[in-house]
């Protein structure tokens, strides 16, 4: 059963709050329920961004948490933040580029997109939240490249729909840049 | 057909009003309710409903235009955070002393003062217990979920217009800026003048030949007419309180405690249930829909079946915590939970405070 409790948190400006979206969109095309909460506040102004998203196949209670299944992160601060809200056996991604401090933790499945640098190298930067994205769908694929292009037609404005190939092909390179940092299996 | 999106609380809560075939619109802005009117001047409903919406110069300025408006029998409405609700307050009173119907929607976020943009739950009391002067009451709705935002503002014009009340949508940062699945009903047309005519027929609409004088008032010098009026009021907020308290109640029927929560902490009040059911707590959740009137009587029917106690919780110092106590009229332990200025208690904290109080 699907019940996904998802943190993305990064830099204001790195398309985190609409990668939440377009995940939060796409969930909805896949029939599930949905819910994106962001951190709004005077911090967001060139500060730190997070939102919550979770994807559900039941009626979401709170969309406020304090623990997630997965967290993608995208700055060090939030990294600092987060990386001891995943539950034990959770997925953490993150983009090595600014990390300096790299996660310890070792009860969690732990995987690193170099996002950042592929889409400087592929003049991409506009798309560096689907290169995320792309990575987190192809270790765990909670909605379909189908619902993801549905849900970016939904949350773009029509004049941007021009956009969609550009922003499939962010998410399949992000789900071929996707590197497994470690692995933990939790104890059955 | 109606259609599903996915909408901010306040984005929904603007399209339903467009939808609702709501006349007017004046507001002015405020963090965390501004996507309001961004949204209804972006939909420009002027275009397609005829529907005015108008950025006033100043709160005040939006609750007069919202009194001038309903005085002729228009669906008309405001939205604001908690401050600029503040200085409304003398607006609603009169709109409640005039028997107006109108929408007032507060996006509450932290106090007292300017306090914080954050979500908060601290106006409850300025709203089911007076906030302006004189006895009245606003029919009080709290909506807990995006879906709430928008099916409310239909449900609040629809209250204020069956009792020629104002009515409040009680909403909080959180609900206002967090998007989820709405399903939107089908757009209404507005009503016609004729409509209007036959649905309001005490609204100035202009005097025509043959036709009595209409007055709109606040006013009543005369003691004894005042106080007849008072008892008018008094006998409609009963009838009101009979007929029409909604809310909500999940996993309550083995339930030994019961948290009483709305708006947001609902939502957070409804994983720590889960949470403390997994931890073998007979625990439930009784969420109030309509805060004033209080569903009372369902807590009364909580303690005759069996609950021992009733934690509120809240983001504010404790205040719907007092209707508690009141409808539990001695029957049951209750306490207050919750945290203030903005900051939001997460489901195990809940859940931490749940246990203690459960011993």
């Amino acid at each position: 059963m699907i019940n996904e409790e998802i943190i993305i948190a990064g830099f204001g400006g790195q398309g985190v709050l609409s990668m939440g979206k377009i995940l939060a969109y796409s969930g909805l095309m896949n029939g599930l329920e949905v819910s994106w909460m962001p951190s709004y506040g005077p911090e967001m102004r060139g500060g730190t961004a997070n939102v919550t998203v979770i994807l559900s196949e039941e009626r979401i209670s709170s969309p406020i948490l304090t623990s997630y299944d997965t967290a993608i992160i995208l700055n060090q601060q939030s990294l600092d933040k987060f990386e001891n809200a995943v539950k034990p056996g959770g997925i953490l991604i993150y983009d090595p580029s600014g990390i300096s401090n790299p996660p310890t933790r070792h009860d969690l499945n732990v995987f690193s997109v170099e996002a950042t640098k592929a889409a400087n190298e592929r003049n991409m930067s506009k798309i560096f939240n689907m290169i995320v994205l792309g990575g987190y769908l192809k270790v765990n694929p909670v909605v379909s490249l189908e619902h993801i292009e549905a849900g970016l037609k939904k949350s773009l404005p029509e004049r941007h729909h021009n956009l969609i190939p550009a922003n499939i092909e962010g998410l399949k390179l992000g789900a071929s840049l996707i590197q497994r940092e470690n692995f933990y299996k939790a104890a059955c | 057909m109606s259609e599903l999106r996915l909408m901010k609380g306040n984005e929904a809560l603007a399209e339903a009003a467009i939808r609702a075939g709501v006349d007017a619109y004046y507001g002015y802005p405020i963090t965390p309710q501004s996507e309001v009117m961004e949204y209804l001047m972006k939909a420009n409903p002027e275009k397609t409903t005829g529907m005015v919406v108008l950025q006033a110069e100043s709160e005040v300025a939006s609750i007069n235009m919202v009194y001038g408006a309903a005085g002729a029998g228009k669906m008309a409405m405001t939205s604001s955070s908690s401050p600029g609700v503040s200085l409304m307050q003398e607006g609603i009173s009169y709109i409640a002393g005039a028997e107006l119907p109108c929408v007032v929607v507060n996006v509450v976020r932290g106090g007292p003062g300017l306090g914080t943009i954050q979500p908060s739950q601290a106006d409850y009391f300025q709203t089911v217990k007076g906030g302006g002067h004189g006895d009245y009451k606003l029919i009080t709705l709290a909506p807990a979920s995006v879906q709430e935002m928008a099916d409310f503002m239909k449900l609040a014009f629809d209250l204020a217009f069956k009792y020629r009340n104002p009515a409040m949508i009680l909403s909080d940062g959180a609900i206002g800026q967090m998007m989820e699945k709405v399903e939107l009903f089908d757009p209404v047309p507005r009503r016609t003048d004729e409509k209007v005519a036959e649905q309001c027929p005490w609204a100035t609409t202009g005097r025509k030949r043959g036709t009595q004088k209409r007055v709109i008032t606040s006013l009543r010098l005369v003691a004894s007419v005042q106080e007849e009026f008072n008892i008018k009021l008094q006998n409609k907020y009963k009838e009101i309180q009979e007929k029409e308290v909604r809310s909500e109640m999940l996993q309550c029927d083995d339930a030994e405690f019961v948290i009483v929560a709305y708006g947001s902490s609902a939502r957070t009040s409804m994983k720590a249930v889960q949470i403390a059911r997994e931890h073998g707590l007979k625990v439930g959740l009784l969420r109030p829909q309509t805060l004033w009137p209080f569903p009372s009587k369902q807590i009364e029917t909580l303690i005759n079946n069996g609950v021992k106690g009733f934690l509120s919780v809240e983001m504010s110092a404790g205040q719907m915590v007092e209707d508690v106590k009141l409808a539990a009229n001695g029957g049951a332990k209750v306490e207050h939970y919750g945290r203030m200025g903005g900051v939001i208690a997460s489901p195990s904290d809940i859940y931490e405070a749940l246990k203690k109080f459960a011993k």
